[in-house]
């Protein structure tokens, strides 16, 4: 599932997500704008070759070519360019960071980052995340440092590399780490984010097709920076609801 | 070297005194042999840099398998290769120490060390740089940050790994050898600072009689720009290295946030820096930086294709005001090798909308060099082969620069493949490309004797076709989704998917190594060989370094030069030859009848 599809003559990954169809459309766009440039350049250049080689008889000729196209050219790239950021970069870009989704429809998921893997952390059947101290972090099943005494913990769900979330739901991911940056990325929804220790940054999206797919790391943050992989499942809502229901902690209703 | 002596060789060029084998051809203050020895020295870390890659790129196209190349393997080690099989940590180092190397040791050298050194002063018609002795002093503090890099691989735990942007906490945290890192980085910025100040003033003060600044070589227009770049760029990654450094050894934070768990361990540090500091730092170097890598060789191109069109430069002076330009909004783009960091829309959309226009100069550039073709009359030597590659080359380097340069579009191709090509197709066929051109260009300068152009060609052709080999499918790989600095990428689907392009690119890469065999042996065998220059002048160029005699005895010219027009008046009307140089009087060489 989690190929190559050519899609616009170019080797896209699948598209899964809202917002991702937008991000594609930009791409394919520039890509023709770049491929038509190309093209006339190179035309124009391999006549220049062929036509002005020198040989018996040939002159070149001390006036400057006039140059009118040419300059047509730069102000049509220069239109271009304004045309792709001011209709297609910004908006896509305004949305994605500024229009999230309502907090009470939206499924929200802190992620936090270590070297070499993604901690997914839901605030469970209440909603509220449970406080974490780094104090109390350990290596025996407290990475986050989940303080168990806040009540709002205890029904929190800490998954290692396996998130979980329902299609056709926005989901919001608050990102951060541990120790170094990361960054987080599924190719499939056309997300990433450096989740950078220190801040904690929301993105948002919304799948539109269930399956299982990589989560990966795209920035170095160590030796094992290749192996950071997570997996994310897609799922309907039937079923996130049912790994959610068991996988609340006992005791935390 | 007493002052007297560096005056003594200043004012009267023609009749110094016989130095010594050590002050002749080792601590040499003349611009011709510091530039010679940069260059050298240049390509040896090119070669060594282009190596590195070599091995990373066997990992890359069979990961896991052992590499048996024999004593070559064991003297890798148990630390690095164990059995052939290569260690993840080797692989960072490799990639780190690939890219650290490749710009700071061998393109920047190359191109502003060697080339501005040795060509500079001839095209203004000086007798040496402004300041000798603080050029000696330049290329000798970059031997010694180079030592230091080299050094630092031999350091327990490797040579570092962080990646050559040496993005913090990951660099903070490192092993012993980030440190000499950013040791050897402190000696080679201040080498760097200390070129530039020299490059400035040599151009400002030094300039012959007659060469005014729209006379000058677009050449020396070029490396004019690129010293304030480094000038100005520089300090700012200095002043980060020191603070980096000490983090490491002084137990400060400034790049370290507080409560940080590395291991499951909590960082025992003061806290409350920001590893986002270091990026904006680093990148405020790192992008003009880029604009250092390339305004040379777009120097150097352009005096190729002028002199071997037989024909003016198309719009000088837009190309000149085109790289004063570029040079200054390369200051004003940084941050969008950061987009991903989680940036807001006020920023994401300055720095997008200035990304944009930096690009409309290169465009501008890319489009005179294609209109100086024109009715042109083309002669295909190997330099001009390669001068040609460049355009199509630089092209596809600064036209995928456009959808990384657009953050929503950046989502999906930020840290892949895609960025690697970009920035590659910009440096190696388009910069390394432009400085190959130049030494095919100026061997007989600094030589008497021509390249073999069998040879260049026996070089040239295949490294066009390999370059391509490897970068292009850099690009498919990059749309796929596939990150960059994986040890081992099949171990996602999309890299399964694309991994046939792995083995592809590295076979390419292997063979671009053994299409350089021919420029090895061009470059030693014409040194004996070669064809000697009919005259000072072969290519029949018009710019004053051709006014010397070959080679340049130290102090460069017979009598100073003095210069009656602009750079580039080839084919003029009236004329009896097709190349008037600039330091020829008006009224001589005139047809009876014009």
């Amino acid at each position: 599932m989690n190929q190559v599809s050519y899609k616009d003559w170019l080797p896209y990954p699948p598209n899964l997500s809202v917002h991702g169809p937008q991000i594609d459309q930009l791409i394919t766009v520039v890509h023709y704008v770049m491929f038509v440039l190309f093209v006339v350049w190179g035309v124009y250049f391999v006549y220049c070759l062929v036509r002005f080689r020198q040989r018996e008889g040939h002159k070149a000729e001390y006036h400057p070519a006039k140059g009118k196209i040419a300059k047509t050219g730069e102000v049509a790239v220069i239109v271009a360019e304004a045309l792709l950021l001011v209709g297609l970069s910004i908006p896509v870009w305004a949305s994605w960071r500024n229009d999230f989704p309502p907090r009470d429809t939206a499924l929200t998921v802190r992620v936090v980052a270590e070297q070499f893997a993604w901690n997914f952390h839901y605030a469970g059947k209440d909603g509220v995340f449970g406080r974490t101290d780094v104090g109390l972090i350990n290596n025996t099943g407290n990475s986050l440092g989940l303080d168990m005494k806040d009540p709002h913990a205890k029904d929190d769900i800490v998954t290692l590399n396996d998130l979980h979330i329902p299609v056709h739901q926005p989901v919001i991911l608050e990102l951060s780490s541990k120790d170094v940056i990361h960054s987080f990325t599924v190719n499939v929804l056309r997300v990433k984010q450096d989740a950078t220790p220190g801040m904690m940054v929301p993105i948002h999206f919304e799948a539109t097709q269930t399956g299982l797919f990589d989560v990966g790391c795209a920035q170095l943050c160590g030796l094992g920076h290749y192996r950071m992989k997570g997996q994310i499942t897609i799922e309907t809502p039937d079923q996130y609801s049912k790994w959610l229901t068991e996988n609340t902690p006992q005791g935390g209703n | 070297m007493s002052d007297a002596v560096a005056n003594h060789s200043v004012h009267a060029p023609a009749h110094h005194e016989e130095l010594g084998f050590w002050r002749k051809y080792v601590f040499s203050t003349d611009h011709k042999v510091i530039g010679i020895w940069y260059g050298i020295t240049a390509l040896l870390f090119l070669f060594f840099g282009f190596s590195l890659m070599m091995l990373l790129r066997w990992q890359l196209a069979y990961p896991g398998q052992p590499l048996q190349l024999g004593w070559f393997t064991k003297l890798l080690g148990e630390t690095r290769m164990p059995q052939g099989i290569m260690l993840p940590e080797f692989y960072n180092q490799l990639g780190a120490m690939h890219g650290t190397i490749m710009v700071f040791l061998g393109i920047v050298p190359l191109a502003v060390g060697a080339f501005g050194n040795y060509v500079m002063p001839l095209q203004i018609g000086a007798p040496d740089m402004a300041f000798p002795k603080i050029n000696l002093a330049s290329y000798w503090v970059y031997f010694i940050g180079g030592c230091v890099m080299l050094y630092s691989f031999f350091v327990p735990g490797g040579a570092p790994q962080s990646g050559w942007t040496s993005y913090a906490p990951l660099a903070d945290i490192a092993s012993t050898s980030q440190t000499y890192w950013l040791v050897g980085m402190i000696f080679l910025i201040t080498s760097s600072l200390l070129g530039s100040i020299n490059f400035i003033v040599t151009i400002v003060q030094l300039r012959a009689k007659g060469l005014s600044f729209f006379r000058l070589p677009f050449f020396v227009w070029a490396q004019f720009i690129t010293s304030f770049l480094l000038l100005l760029a520089f300090p700012p990654l200095e002043a980060a290295g020191v603070l980096q450094l000490m983090d490491r050894v002084a137990g400060t934070s400034f790049f370290l946030p507080s409560g940080l768990v590395v291991s499951g361990q909590v960082l025992q540090n003061s806290g409350g820096g920001n590893p986002l500091l270091w990026q904006h730092l680093f990148w405020f170097l790192a992008h003009p930086e880029v604009y250092v890598l390339i305004l040379p060789a777009m120097g150097i191109v352009s005096e190729i294709i002028a002199n071997n069109t037989r024909k003016p430069l198309w719009g000088y002076r837009t190309l000149v005001y085109s790289i004063i330009f570029l040079g200054f909004m390369s200051f004003c783009v940084w941050a969008h090798h950061m987009f991903m960091t989680g940036m807001g829309t006020t920023m994401s959309n300055f720095f997008q909308t200035t990304t944009m226009i930096i690009s409309i100069p290169s465009v501008v550039i890319l489009t005179s060099l294609l209109l100086s073709l024109w009715k042109s009359s083309i002669r295909f030597n190997t330099p001009m082969l390669f001068a040609l590659a460049f355009l199509p080359m630089f092209a596809i380097g600064g036209l995928t620069g456009l959808p990384l340069g657009l953050i929503a579009a950046d989502i999906h191709l930020h840290d892949t493949w895609y960025v690697i090509s970009h920035f590659h197709y910009v440096v190696a066929p388009g910069t390394i490309f432009a400085l190959f051109a130049g030494i095919y260009y100026w061997y007989p300068k600094a030589t008497g004797r021509q390249m073999n152009s069998f040879l260049g060609k026996l070089h040239f052709w295949p490294s066009l076709i390999f370059m391509n080999g490897v970068f292009f499918p850099m690009l498919l790989q990059g749309m796929a989704g596939l990150s960059r600095r994986l040890y081992d990428q099949t171990i996602y689907e999309h890299g399964k998917a694309v991994q046939p392009l792995s083995v592809y690119i590295s076979i390419s890469a292997w063979l671009l190594a053994i299409a350089q065999i021919p420029f090895i042996i061009n470059f030693f065998w014409s040194m004996k060989k070669g064809k000697k220059v009919d005259s000072d002048n072969p290519w029949h160029s018009t710019t004053l370094e051709w006014a010397t005699p070959t080679p340049p005895p130290h102090g460069n010219f017979i009598e100073p030069p003095e210069v009656f027009r602009g750079p580039y008046e080839y084919s003029v009307p009236g004329e009896d030859k097709d190349y008037t140089p600039q330091n020829e009087r008006d009224t001589k060489n005139k047809k009876e009848d014009a």
